[in-house]
């Protein structure tokens, strides 16, 4: 989605684009997310800015691209399981509000009103408006459609079209020029030549740029997500109970679960969320899965009674300090960085691709960057001359 | 009248049972699945889609396609094409996903 969302920015701002990736569109992590673009689990600081922006971003996307990618504005609910729990989730949105995010505490008595289904009993909770949802591969494919047709209506490109996709093509290799300024990327088919080249790899990020000769550390952060029966709407937004936050800003390679719940447009409820280190392995966990039904029916006791039909997993793109790398690599003059968003990467698309467009086309970034320095975890760049790709 | 494959293998088969599709009394032999006995009674739709509202039964028979889901006994999603017909078993026309009594 990020690589997408690059695209469609670079495209419209009038570059010409070549995406290349080794599978399908959303064939790696965007395919096995939620599609969540949420604010509301995000605690003020750079993260929150970008997450800020991209919901404006998407709003805007929502409004040119087909009904198909079923945008829904429908909002967060993060429910508290105790007092303190509560007091804690009030203290964190004020922190929010701060800084532009709108929340608004629900009391006990009010759970049901937002949603019926929810367990009763649950001391309260905070309504956060602006978390919305995509289904993140329809997403994907139809802003790499939209980056295609920019500049249609340009006489003159007609015959070079903005965009090329190159599906089902790995990149084996970067090719650099003399003054050691990257030059394009070598296939297993060929050579794409560009004058940058920006890695959207995702979870594999980190190989992309061990390609390029640079260090960046993105490690697989897997989850897995059950998927119910088409059912009608059962749960109004996206649910979640209150240790998600910490879940997710947590460092730890042990399992954590904490639930969420949502609808989908298409009918089947998605629930989650599970997260721990464990590299690559897709091996089916039944105690992840145990877990994540035990936690939605807690917060949601119908869907006992509701069949699973499915699970998947995936590997979100994990930095260790959970944030991505955005922005140009100073290590390796010509190259950008676009990935390890973590479990956020298709609500941080937008404002990522904008970010890199402005990045390529000599523009000021939409928002500060520099927390997303590339560099941040590697050596300092080598000194100016030629260097070996 | 066309012939059976009950007629075929010349089965003889215990006396037939009754069950009803939306109330309407369905006649069915035993050992015959829901979706066998309603077929019998020449009755090809128990489900619309979910979202055009089209009618749908049996189309695979064996258990693959999920087409003939049904409401049996009111619990819906259930393959009429697997699930054996059972004396007074109350079939319901299914219409989509079957649960909108869960609807909010």
């Amino acid at each position: 989605m990020v690589g997408a969302a690059c695209a469609y920015y670079a495209a419209q701002a009038g570059l010409t684009v070549t995406v290349i990736d080794r599978g399908p569109v959303a064939g790696g992590t965007t395919g096995t997310g939620e599609g969540n673009l949420l604010v509301s689990d995000k605690e003020p600081g750079p993260e929150l800015e970008l997450a800020l922006l991209s919901v404006q971003l998407w709003h805007e996307l929502a409004a040119s691209l087909p009904s198909a990618i079923e945008y829904e504005a429908k909002g967060g609910l993060v429910v508290a399981s105790s007092d303190d729990g509560l007091r804690a989730l009030r203290g964190f949105a004020a922190r929010q509000g701060e800084v532009g995010v709108t929340a608004h505490e629900v009391p006990a008595d009010g759970l049901g009103e937002l949603e019926p289904h929810l367990s009763p009993g649950l001391p309260g909770g905070i309504h956060y408006p602006q978390d919305a949802q995509v289904q993140p591969a329809l997403a994907a494919a139809h802003l790499l459609k939209a980056a295609a047709s920019q500049g249609r209506n340009q006489p003159r490109s007609r015959s070079r079209p903005r965009l090329r996709l190159r599906l089902g093509e790995e990149v084996t290799g970067l090719l650099t020029g003399a003054d050691g300024a990257v030059r394009g990327v070598r296939t297993a088919t060929g050579e794409v030549r560009a004058p940058y080249v920006v890695n959207a790899a995702g979870t594999w990020g980190g190989d992309l740029a061990k390609l390029a000769g640079v260090e960046l550390p993105v490690l697989p952060r897997r989850g897995f997500v059950l998927v119910t029966e088409p059912l009608p709407r059962v749960v109004r937004r996206k649910v979640y109970a209150a240790d998600y936050v910490a879940d997710v800003a947590s460092g730890s390679a042990a399992l954590q679960t904490s639930a969420v719940v949502e609808g989908t447009a298409a009918g089947p409820v998605l629930i989650g969320s599970s997260r721990e280190r464990v590299g690559f392995d897709r091996s089916l966990s039944t105690e992840v899965l145990r877990r994540l039904a035990l936690g939605a029916t807690a917060l949601f006791p119908v869907l006992a009674g509701v069949r699973v039909m499915r699970t998947y997993t995936g590997f979100r793109p994990y930095l260790p300090d959970h944030l991505p790398a955005i922005g140009p690599d100073p290590r390796l003059p010509g190259l950008l960085h676009a990935c390890g968003h973590e479990g956020a990467g298709v609500g941080l698309a937008p404002a990522t691709g904008l970010a890199i467009a402005r990045c390529l086309t000599g523009g000021e970034p939409p928002v500060d960057i520099a927390p997303f320095a590339p560099a941040r975890f590697g050596p300092e760049p080598l000194g100016p001359g030629p260097r070996a790709a | 009248m066309a012939r059976t494959p009950a007629e075929l293998v010349g089965a003889q088969p215990e006396p037939p049972f009754e069950i009803t599709l939306d109330g309407r009394p369905v006649p069915a032999l035993p050992g015959q699945t829901v979706a066998a006995a309603l077929w019998s009674a020449g009755i090809l739709a128990w489900r619309t889609t979910r979202v055009g509202g089209r009618p749908r039964g049996a189309f695979c028979g064996i258990g693959q396609c999920y087409d003939c889901l049904a409401t049996i006994n009111a619990v819906p999603n259930r393959r009429a094409c697997l699930v054996p017909a059972r004396p007074g078993d109350a079939i319901t026309t299914q219409e989509g996903h079957g649960r909108a009594e869960l609807s909010v």
